[in-house]
């Protein structure tokens, strides 16, 4: 697998059939329904629970806000990653273009998703740094791979980001 | 918070006491603060603080290692509307932030 940038495009080629499963698996590793703790980590409180008014009202009226924010990108994330079903051969390594556009969602939808699964199987700080664990044997440590990778993704479109700042501020 | 090495280097009468008690609490100082989240890559808080608060890189970077020294940094202090906001505008990029009142 290879990032690249072209044309202000985020490029990412050479995507092995097993690296774009779990890409594919971003917007519903991202939803936090029927996991409790992953529901409770993207929609956490804004203030200590003695602050009965404010965590109510935040419950009415920004909660659904954020519900859309989260939703618009893992829909954006999930129209991208249809580029990944338009291959000629069943096994071929797979290219996906993110749009510069598109940027903040994927880091959005990314972020979603590593802390929903993170959430979900309660993963400890030892262990989200334990970069060369292997091998996968077990659905967790597919899991931890996953948040990993995802991160690994979130760190390049950062970088990406942080070279159009540069340059913009370039005479 | 996480990061990748190799990667990086880069608030009378009764009913007029609590009106009066209701507006003093909205007075008072309110604190904006981020608290430390193993998942959250340390770049990506990094660039969630420049944005929401408009801090340069130098400073937004102290308060993220603040977060992950320590376990918290205060962001931000003021009137109760604007530290929402920030609250707000912090869970929409999905850190742990929350609005506290100050003593």
């Amino acid at each position: 697998m290879e990032v690249v940038r072209n044309n202000g495009r985020l490029e990412i080629t050479e995507i092995d059939p097993f690296l774009a499963e779990l890409l594919r698996q971003i917007p519903a590793s991202a939803n936090p329904e029927s996991v409790p703790a992953a529901e409770q980590r993207l929609y956490s409180a804004p203030a200590h629970p003695n602050e009965r008014e404010l965590c109510a009202e935040w419950k009415v009226y920004v909660e659904p806000e954020l519900r859309r924010l989260f939703q618009s990108a893992t829909d954006t994330v999930a129209s991208d990653l249809e580029q990944l079903g338009e291959k000629e051969k069943p096994f071929a390594n797979s290219t996906l273009r993110i749009p510069q556009e598109h940027s903040d969602a994927w880091l959005n939808a990314l972020n979603q998703a590593r802390l929903a699964l993170a959430a979900k199987y309660d993963f400890s700080e030892a262990e989200l740094c334990d970069y060369f664990r292997s091998p996968i044997g077990s659905r967790r440590d597919l899991s931890l791979f996953q948040v990993n990778f995802y991160g690994f993704l979130q760190e390049f479109i950062l970088r990406e980001m942080n070279c159009d700042l540069s340059s913009a501020s370039d005479p | 918070m996480q990061v990748f090495p190799e990667i990086v280097r880069a608030a009378g009468s009764p009913a007029v006491t609590e009106k009066t008690e209701t507006k003093e609490a909205v007075d008072l100082p309110w604190i904006v603060v981020v608290h430390n989240d193993p998942v959250n890559l340390m770049t990506y808080v990094t660039m969630v603080f420049q944005r929401v608060f408009g801090y340069p890189k130098e400073k937004a970077e102290k308060h993220m290692l603040e977060v992950h020294r320590d376990g918290r940094s205060v962001l931000w202090c003021g009137v109760r509307e604007r530290a929402e906001l920030f609250v707000q505008q912090l869970h929409g990029y999905l850190l742990l932030a929350t609005l506290e009142r100050t003593d």
